[in-house]
């Protein structure tokens, strides 16, 4: 094979592996990526069953265990509107009542959230930018 | 004193960074004379003191934090009197300003040690690479010094600090970091090699071979890094979780993925002189990659788990280094490459080829990488937030690890040059029939498992017979230590897929509330918790449960999950317990107590979890062998024709 040619292939299967990995790529996101919600966006209309994700605070006087002893259940706010969350599992060290929460889940029929997972950060001095967003919108709510 | 002291050699570090930076400017713009020769032999050494100065800045850092200085800002922050030793020491890099000294000190070290160590590169080609790890130094001391000095002092000393973020407060703050940023910095080396090659257009054989210990021993600290991380991330959060798709880990993971395809296309550069300008592409890569995590670590652009306080307006700063480095490293590419001459061609099937092939997958699974860290930023500026996590990549790069590992299969046993396809065929039937037979006997007892992780440990074990291939029928004693190396490397991968595949298929998983003397089975085990009682550490109080467990009619043993509080700051942290067995991990976390007594408990058997990070051990081990090896191989000429 002259250089030349075996250039030009190398460059169009390299074309073609990168062509492929962005149409996989962006096939995947189509369906994997989370979206995040805030509580406010529910009664516009949330997707039921999806993997998403839900950022507030965690209500101060909403965290109840359930009669399982392993099923906690919480209200997300965003100082404004609010949705009821039950989560079975362990929840992070930095979880409590009137902090942030990311909660990662999906939406029930009925507009409660079942949350398979939450994330809360290593630093209690830092909040997800997410949050941060969401929670400048409404203004409403004291720091 | 000592922070003053600290910041004054930081202040000359830099100046003999421009020093550098100039004094190879000069001495390349002219082809001879004594001036320059003067020159050439000036710049090592000004690379040495620069080194030497940003080491005592360091060192000075760290004094400051063991004698608990409190009127220094950054100690007073991040530090407290009452810490143990381990922690006030490794407390200096748990914190922006100290990571970013840390980060800086590994640059102003690296670009030391090539003055010291480098002998085999051409003259100009090393008085290049200087100047431009000089000119990637003096952008991030301006960054130190203009936007995070961390030597600046408070006016009035407080009483005592505010102390270290309690999850930092662990064995592997003091490893994993330093390690991970040798590995992550170390690969400026090859990013001012490339540079330097691009100023001289001097790409070839005797290039790659210099720049091949260099990237090794950067990949090797990147790799250990990343091992360490994915443990001390396992056992510290709690969730049981190895690798979370985050873009802090993805941040680490990406200069991995390109220093691996540098790794492997640098030795086809070494060999056989192809591959010149995608070797040197790849090296400006990988360390844009590093400078692309830090950015993505440091100005907290990106929700992570791992991420602890940082100021977004630091941001702005390490987005223009970034831009200013990557951008002049290609466009200097796109100038150059031109009139570099072409290397060697090659056959389709052949050791080259199949190193083409390695990282072809290598930058996809890069690409694929970095569109998931990304796509969050690109679709926040349009007005949608969103995150992208596990399933979006265990979807995509799951399948293509898989071909990955099968061209790995067979990529050592390919001979260089050229070789013939039914030769091929009849080496590579063992490892295919090893991975038939595992997945038919997989498939057999364990049917209901996901087909990713089924394909995975199948893979894993065709692999591992095939990786022992270069020694096969082969005078052990003879075989070079850098045969060694790869079989070592390739085998660590197979370990360590064959661990993830084991992790995602068998682990089981228990969340009870359970009363004490209350029995719980989980995997072969069966577990009592025995009771509740209170600890104390030498800065926290805490709760600790007893659980006896049992393993068939085996001896009883004890496993103590923790819940710690700490004062400063304020933080409650659970402390899981791990007890490791031949074939797997158990692993308990304590939670909350409810009204009537229970306690929350949550176990998880995670079947040969340890083969994850035992095969990154091994895969950072057949670097060091191959690391070895070469040296001892190339250094011989090199003495023979300095002596003669």
């Amino acid at each position: 094979m002259k250089p030349k040619h075996q250039r030009l292939t190398l460059v169009l299967l390299a074309l073609a592996a990168v062509l492929g990995a962005g149409g996989i790529a962006l096939s995947a996101l189509e369906d994997q990526a989370a979206f995040f919600y805030a509580p406010g966006d529910v009664g516009k209309g949330v997707p039921i069953g999806r993997a998403v994700r839900l950022g507030g605070m965690v209500e101060s006087g909403s965290l109840r265990r359930a009669s399982d002893g392993v099923t906690q259940q919480f209200t997300i706010t965003d100082g404004v509107s609010k949705v009821p969350v039950s989560f079975a599992g362990i929840a992070p060290d930095l979880f409590k009542e009137g902090s942030g929460v990311v909660a990662e889940g999906s939406f029930m029929p009925g507009g409660g959230f079942k949350a398979t997972n939450l994330l809360a950060k290593h630093d209690e001095r830092y909040m997800p930018p997410e949050i941060a967003g969401k929670m400048h919108k409404t203004e409403s709510l004291a720091p | 004193m000592i922070a003053e002291a600290g910041l004054a050699a930081l202040w000359l570090a830099a100046a003999c960074a421009l020093l550098q930076l100039v004094m190879a400017a000069i001495g390349l713009r002219q082809t001879r004379g004594e001036t320059i020769d003067q020159l050439f032999a000036a710049v090592r050494p000004v690379a040495i003191v620069g080194g030497l100065l940003t080491t005592i800045s360091f060192a000075c850092l760290i004094a400051v934090f063991l004698r608990s200085d409190m009127s220094v800002l950054l100690v007073a922050q991040n530090s407290h009197s009452a810490k143990p030793l381990l922690y006030k020491f490794a407390g200096a890099w748990g914190n922006h300003e100290g990571s970013m000294l840390l980060w800086v000190t590994v640059l102003g070290i690296a670009g030391g040690a090539i003055a010291l160590l480098e002998h085999r590169l051409a003259e100009r080609t090393l008085v290049a690479t200087l100047g431009a790890q000089a000119a990637i130094a003096l952008g991030f001391f301006a960054f130190l010094l203009a936007a995070s000095n961390p030597f600046a002092r408070l006016d009035q000393a407080p009483a005592d600090g505010m102390g270290l973020n309690p999850f930092l407060q662990d064995p592997g703050l003091a490893f994993h970091p330093p390690t991970l940023y040798i590995g992550y910095v170390g690969l400026s080396v090859a990013f001012s090699f490339a540079v330097g090659a691009l100023v001289t257009r001097d790409v070839g054989t005797a290039f790659a071979r210099a720049m091949r210990p260099w990237v090794l021993g950067a990949w090797i600290f990147l790799t250990l890094g990343i091992t360490a991380g994915s443990y001390w991330a396992y056992y510290e959060l709690g969730w049981g979780g190895w690798w979370f798709w985050d873009p802090v880990e993805n941040a680490s993971l990406m200069p991995w993925l390109a220093a691996t395809a540098l790794l492997h296309s640098v030795t086809v550069l070494a060999t056989r002189d192809g591959l010149r300008a995608w070797t040197v592409m790849l090296a400006v890569i990988a360390f844009s990659m590093s400078m692309l995590g830090t950015f993505l670590v440091r100005s907290g652009i990106l929700t992570s788990v791992h991420a602890f306080a940082v100021d977004p307006s630091r941001g702005t700063f390490i987005l223009a280094l970034l831009a200013l480095y990557i951008g002049g490293a290609m466009a200097l590419f796109a100038l150059r490459i031109g009139t570099v001459k072409a290397g060697n061609t090659f056959e389709l099937l052949s050791r080259e080829g199949a190193l083409v092939l390695n990282n072809l997958l290598l930058s996809v699974i890069l690409g694929l990488v970095l569109i998931g860290t990304l796509y969050p930023i690109v679709a926040s500026a349009f007005g949608t937030q969103l995150s992208v996590g596990a399933p979006f990549f265990d979807k995509t790069i799951g399948p293509i690890v898989l071909i990955l590992v099968a061209a790995l299969v067979a990529g050592p046993m390919i001979r260089w040059r050229r070789d013939q396809w039914s030769a091929l065929a009849g080496r590579v039937i063992a490892p295919i029939a090893a991975a038939v037979i595992a997945l038919a006997a997989l498939i057999l007892f364990a049917p209901f498992k996901s087909v990713l992780s089924l394909l995975g440990l199948a893979f894993a074990i065709g692999l591992a017979v095939a990786s022992v291939a270069p020694l096969w029928k082969r005078d052990l004693r003879r075989a070079p230590l850098f045969t060694y190396g790869m079989v070592i490397a390739h085998l660590g991968v197979a370990v360590s897929l064959a661990g993830m595949a084991s992790d995602s298929a068998f682990t089981q998983e228990r969340l009870v509330a359970a009363k004490v003397g209350d029995p719980v089975s989980i995997g072969p085990f069966r577990v009592r918790l025995e009771g509740i009682k209170p600890v104390i550490g030498p800065n926290w109080s805490g709760l600790e449960a007893r659980l006896s467990i049992q393993r068939g009619d085996g001896a009883k043993f004890i496993m103590r999950p923790e819940q710690r509080f700490f004062a400063n700051p304020p933080t409650t942290t659970s402390e899981a317990a791990i007890a490791t067995r031949l074939d797997g991990q158990l692993y308990a976390v304590l939670g909350q107590p409810d009204t009537g007594g229970r306690w929350q408990l949550r176990l998880w058997w995670k079947p040969f979890v340890t083969f994850i990070w035992l095969g990154g051990v091994l895969i950072a081990l057949g670097g060091a062998l191959s690391l070895i090896g070469r040296l001892r191989r190339e250094r011989r000429p090199v003495l023979r024709e300095r002596y003669a």
